[in-house]
C-alpha cells in the first residue's frame, strides 16, 4: 500500500519533471561543464587520472545532485501543492519515498550520461563486468545521496535561505557515503575487485542506505506535519 | 537554587582546572624533545566532552519531539553549542600538537577528518537554527537534524577503524591497553571532569539566555498586539 502510494508520487514527480525538464537540463549541463573544467585542473591525457577518477566522478554527481534535490520540495511551494500533498490520503512516509525514488531515477540518468561523457573525454575504458559493478555502487550511493538530500530538501523547504542552507547541511552528512563510493569507484575503474578488502565499504553503503531510509521515513512526519 | 548550583559548579570547575594545570605542568615529567605532548591533557578531554555533548543533545532532541516542551529544545541548543566549542578546542589543540610532532598543521588522517566532519555537521545545525525564526518550527526541525547528526557521528566515527590512520593509537587504557606510563593517564580523566563541569556551567548559562530571549520575544509579541 505504502509502496503503491510512493510509486504514484514518484510517477507524478517524474512526469512533471520530464515535461519541463527544469532540473534535468540544468543538472546535465552543469555536470558536463564541470567535466570540461576538470581538463584544465590536470593533464587530461595522463595515466594518473585513473587514480582519482572515482573522486572526480562523485564530485560531479554530488554537485549535479544538489541541483535536482533543491527543486524536489521547492517545486511544490507554488500554488500550495505541498499542503495539498500533505492533506492527501498518502502518508508522509509515502510522500518521502515517492520523491526520493523520483530523485534517484533522475540522478541516475544524469550520472549515466556523465559517466559516458567522462569515459569519452578522458579515454577511460571500462570492462563489462566492471561496468555492472560500477552501476551497483552508483545505485547504492545515489540512493544514500537522495535519501539525505530529499530529507533535507523537506527540512529546508520553508526557509528563506533555502538554496544556501541545503548544500551546507547535505554535504557533510553525505561524507561517509561519498567516501565509500569514491573509494569503490576508483578501485573498479582501475580494474580491481571490490570483494576483498573493499567489501567493508559496500557494507558501509548498504548500512547507510538502510539506516537513513528508516530514519527519514519515521521523521518526515515531524518535518512536514509537525 | 539554580543560581547557587551554577556558582557552585563554576567554583568546582575553577578549583579542578587550577589543580590540574598545576599537576600537568609542574608535576608530570617534561619529555626533552616534545614538551608539546602535554596538550593531550586538553585535547582528549575536549573530544570526550564534545562527543558526550552530541549524545546528550540527541537525548534532549528526542525528549523535545516526545513532549513538545521547548525547555528541552533550549537544552539541546545549549549543549550542541558548547559541544561544538569543545570540538573546536579539540581540533585546534590537535593542530598545534601536529605541528610539533609531525611538522604539519593538518593531515587528512581519518580521525582528523571525522572530527572535522562532525564539526561541519553541527555547524550546519547552528546555522539552521539561525535561519528559522518561528520557535516551534525551529525546535522541531533542529531536533530532527540533531538525531540525524548523531546517527551520522556513529557512521563517521566507525570509519576511523577502516581507513588507514596516521593518528597515534588510542592512549587510554579503556581502549586496547593504552600506551601511557603509570600516573600519566589519570590527569586526563581529572581534566575531563574539570572540562565537563565547565561545559555544564556554560550550558546552564546558555539555557538561561534562551529562556530570557523567549520571554523577551513573547513580551514583544504582546506589545505588538496592542
Amino acid at each position: 500500500m505504502l509502496l503503491r502510494q510512493a510509486l504514484t508520487i514518484a510517477a507524478k514527480d517524474l512526469r512533471s519533471e520530464l515535461r519541463t525538464k527544469e532540473a534535468l537540463n540544468a543538472s546535465l549541463a552543469f555536470s558536463i561543464v564541470i567535466l570540461v573544467l576538470f581538463s584544465f585542473a590536470f593533464d587530461p591525457g595522463s595515466e594518473t587520472i585513473m587514480e582519482f577518477s572515482g573522486g572526480l566522478l562523485w564530485l560531479v554527481y554530488s554537485f549535479a545532485g544538489a541541483l535536482v534535490l533543491n527543486r524536489s520540495f521547492a517545486r511544490e511551494k507554488d500554488n500550495d501543492c505541498l499542503d495539498a500533498l500533505i492533506a492527501s490520503p498518502a502518508p508522509p512516509g509515502a510522500l518521502f519515498l515517492g520523491k526520493a525514488l523520483a530523485n534517484c531515477a533522475l540522478l541516475l540518468a544524469v550520472e549515466l550520461v556523465s559517466l559516458a561523457a567522462f569515459a569519452l573525454f578522458y579515454d577511460v575504458r571500462i570492462g563489462a563486468h566492471q561496468f555492472w559493478l560500477i552501476l551497483m555502487v552508483t545505485a547504492l550511493a545515489t540512493w544514500a545521496m537522495t535519501v539525505i538530500g530529499t530529507m533535507f530538501s523537506a527540512l529546508t523547504v520553508n526557509l528563506r535561505l533555502r538554496e544556501l542552507m541545503l548544500p551546507i547541511l547535505v554535504y557533510p552528512f553525505m561524507i561517509p557515503a561519498l567516501m565509500a563510493a569514491m573509494l569503490l569507484t576508483t578501485d573498479l575503474m582501475a580494474g580491481m575487485s571490490i570483494w576483498g578488502n573493499d567489501s567493508i565499504w559496500v557494507r558501509v553503503l548498504v548500512a547507510f542506505d538502510f539506516v537513513f531510509t528508516a530514519l527519514a521515513v519515521v521523521f518526515i512526519d515531524v518535518v512536514l506535519v509537525g | 537554587m539554580r543560581d547557587k548550583l551554577l556558582y557552585l559548579l563554576a567554583a568546582v570547575a575553577a578549583v579542578l582546572l587550577t589543580w590540574n594545570i598545576y599537576k600537568i605542568f609542574m608535576v608530570l615529567p617534561a619529555e626533552a624533545n616534545v614538551a608539546a605532548y602535554k596538550i593531550v591533557y586538553f585535547h582528549v578531554p575536549a573530544a570526550i566532552t564534545a562527543f558526550c555533548g552530541f549524545f546528550v543533545a540527541l537525548g534532549a532532541s528526542a525528549l523535545f519531539l516526545a513532549t513538545g516542551n521547548l525547555k528541552y529544545d533550549a537544552f539541546a541548543a545549549g549543549v550542541t553549542e558548547v559541544a561544538l566549542a569543545f570540538a573546536t578546542v579539540n581540533l585546534v589543540t590537535g593542530s598545534i600538537w601536529g605541528r610539533f610532532a609531525w611538522g604539519i598543521w593538518w593531515t587528512w588522517d581519518a580521525r582528523l577528518t571525522s572530527m572535522l566532519t562532525c564539526w561541519l555537521m553541527y555547524a550546519g545545525y547552528m546555522m539552521l537554527r539561525r535561519a528559522i525564526e518561528e520557535p516551534t518550527q525551529r525546535a522541531r526541525l533542529s531536533a530532527v537534524l540533531s538525531i540525524f547528526g548523531c546517527v551520522n557521528v556513529a557512521f563517521v566515527y566507525k570509519s576511523i577503524e577502516w581507513y588507514r590512520t596516521q593518528h597515534p593509537s588510542p592512549v587510554l587504557s579503556i581502549r586496547n591497553g593504552g600506551g601511557m606510563g603509570p600516573g600519566m593517564e589519570a590527569p586526563i580523566y581529572w581534566n575531563w571532569l574539570a572540562l565537563a563541569c565547565l561545559a555544564t556551567v556554560l550550558i546552564m548559562i546558555r539555557m538561561r539566555q534562551e529562556q530570557v530571549s523567549r520571554e523577551i520575544d513573547s513580551l514583544r509579541r504582546e506589545a505588538h498586539a496592542f
